[in-house]
């Protein structure tokens, strides 16, 4: 049985449909990451599964249980809020302890977990402080260590790392990935960064007003993206008109050369163009190339460490296999 | 340096305005004279008198016990109604709700005094209840005090960090439970506050009080008045001495509250 069944959720505020007639399935043991900009639903979405907004119409059905009519504090699941929500009169130990106390837990067994929960994120010597004495990564550590405790079926991440700076993002990303897989927990993440939810999710769900555009595991969605708004939306794409139907074609499927492609083997497209911009990226560059079927993005990477492989208005081929195009529905 | 030196003088003057005739207050409740306004060397003998004055100490003490109870009890109301105000989205007659609350703070008290009057007189003439006096001035006290403490409750709730409140739901406490662990500790500077400015409201009150205290019951503001109206006696400065102690207390317990909010 799946963890997470939502079968037609709808939420209206107003003349707002926040959350447009969602179906979706999570499987035990996913990290699962909601994606999309903002006001696309995806946090609507989350706050249904915690139970601080009831469905206008649809089910929510966790660990085979319907969820209509059961509060929040009655579901099995933990939320991390993304402004970490911690208590800012009590202890770091108090607020780790807050939900064990809820479940009337004797003193020893609490004192107990709370250490544990407080080591496993390795904060185990400042249960005595404050959250206002804390840094900034400590606080979410101590937000993940509190909703860990109550060892929840479900844990739900609300941009779990938007508040960190770069650095410490990259780092609390294996972290968080670790802790999912070590405890065999469900998590479901919500994220406006494609990048953040391809690089941690099992599977991931792209959300565009309200609804789900499109699920599957990270590569599949960027691979083979189904719809226009998709293919935009998770990296770059270049859109074609082909016939009367639209491709997707990622700027790293396309080769970029000076010479002409050689004629064996046969690149199935072949195209001659002039770089009219030159973006740096360090790792990469992307070229803006126009040609006959108009202006094209290109990437590549940067082997030659003298960098400037190839100059603005330079004439240059373009050439992709067959298959490199991703046919769109829309 | 001109314009720094004017600017204290100007501040001197603007201190002194308010607070010379409070320290001539305290000056005076310790002078020998029987005069109010004559000084005739230190003496503590007023003090002693008020001690020993029964009237005095009597209406004191009903006053203190009217503040006490009156704050305690707009405290929680008030707390009740700037919940509401502050937290209930809408509901039919919200904005009525929310004037109606506020609406005892712009009221004259003559108006509020006369009303209560009728209110009560009636009252006693039906039921037998209330009896003029402690109860009548409590109530009365209770019904202007929590429009006070709501506007401050409800200041404070307004910037209030609702997840603060779903994440306590979230981790498995009840909405009480919530309210009593989370909310509640975090707006108890703003209770408290609201119960101060009630019982200091309360302490000092003579319009209304004297609408709706019978004939039996006197407070410290009405003995007070009454007795300058016959003739002044240094006493009164003493008494006056004891206020701003205790007006002071306050405020300066008031502004720690206030600053002590996490």
């Amino acid at each position: 049985m799946p963890i997470v069944q939502i079968e037609g959720a709808s939420k209206r505020f107003g003349p707002v449909t926040a959350v447009d007639k969602v179906d979706l399935t999570i499987e035990r043991g996913e990290l699962f990451a909601l994606l999309g900009g903002s006001g696309c639903g995806k946090t609507t979405l989350l706050r249904l599964l915690a139970g601080f907004e009831t469905p206008d119409g649809g089910r929510i059905l966790i660990d085979g249980q319907d969820m209509a009519g059961v509060p929040p504090h009655r579901r099995p699941v933990n939320m991390m809020f993304q402004s970490y929500a911690l208590f800012p009169h009590m202890s770091v130990a108090d607020n780790v302890a807050y939900g064990l106390r809820r479940e009337g837990l004797p003193k020893g067994a609490i004192a107990e977990r709370v250490a544990a929960a407080l080591a496993q994120v390795k904060l185990a010597d400042h249960g005595s402080r404050r959250p206002s004495q804390l840094s900034g990564g400590q606080r979410q550590r101590v937000a993940l260590a509190r909703a860990l405790v109550k060892r929840p079926k479900l844990l739900l991440l609300d941009e779990p790392l938007a508040a960190l700076d770069r650095k410490l993002r990259e780092g609390t990303r294996f972290e968080l990935v670790r802790l999912q897989e070590e405890l065999g927990l469900t998590f479901v993440m919500v994220t406006h960064d494609q990048e953040e939810a391809m690089s941690m999710s099992t599977r991931l769900a792209v959300m565009d007003l309200g609804r789900i555009k499109q699920v599957g595991p990270p590569h599949e969605v960027y691979e083979r993206p189904r719809s226009r708004f998709v293919a935009d939306f998770i990296g770059i794409a270049n859109i074609l008109p082909d016939g009367n139907r639209w491709l997707a074609l990622r700027p790293e499927k396309i080769a970029l050369g000076v010479a002409e492609p050689p004629s064996a083997p046969l690149p199935a497209h072949r195209i001659a163009g002039e770089i009219v911009d030159i973006a740096y990226e360090g790792d990469r560059s992307l070229y803006r190339v126009a040609t006959e079927r108009g202006v094209l993005l290109v990437s590549a990477a940067n082997v030659a460490r003298d960098g400037r492989s190839f100059q603005r208005n330079q004439r240059v081929w373009l050439a992709w296999a067959a298959d490199a195009a991703q046919v769109l529905d829309e | 340096m001109g314009h720094a030196r004017l600017a204290l003088a100007v501040l001197a003057f603007g201190y002194a305005f308010l607070y010379l005739p409070i320290a001539l207050v305290i000056v005076y409740s310790f002078n020998e004279s029987r005069l109010v306004t004559v000084w005739a060397g230190f003496s503590t003998k007023w003090w002693t008198a008020l001690l020993h004055n029964e009237a005095m100490l009597s209406a004191a003490w009903l006053s203190l016990r009217i503040a006490l109870l009156s704050a305690s009890a707009a405290a929680v109301i008030g707390l009740a109604a700037g919940y509401v105000l502050a937290r209930v989205p809408a509901f039919f007659g919200r904005t009525l709700f929310g004037s109606l609350v506020i609406a005892p703070m712009v009221m004259p008290e003559v108006v509020m005094g006369i009303s209560m009057l009728l209110l009560f007189v009636g009252s006693e003439r039906l039921l037998g209840w209330p009896p003029r006096g402690f109860l009548t001035i409590a109530i009365a006290h209770i019904t202007f005090s929590i429009a006070f403490v709501a506007v401050v409750v409800q200041a404070r709730l307004v910037d209030f960090d609702r997840s603060l409140e779903e994440a306590a739901m979230d981790l498995g406490a009840t909405p009480w439970t919530t309210f009593l662990t989370v909310t509640l500790p975090l707006i108890a500077p703003a209770v408290g506050s609201g119960w101060l400015l009630a019982f200091t409201l309360s302490l000092d009150d003579l319009i209304l009080t004297q609408f709706v205290s019978g004939a039996q019951s006197q407070t410290l503001p009405m003995l007070v008045y009454s007795s300058v109206r016959l003739g002044v006696d240094p006493q009164i400065n003493v008494l006056a001495t004891v206020i701003v102690a205790l007006a002071a207390s306050a405020l300066i317990l008031s502004g720690w509250l206030t600053r002590r909010r996490a």
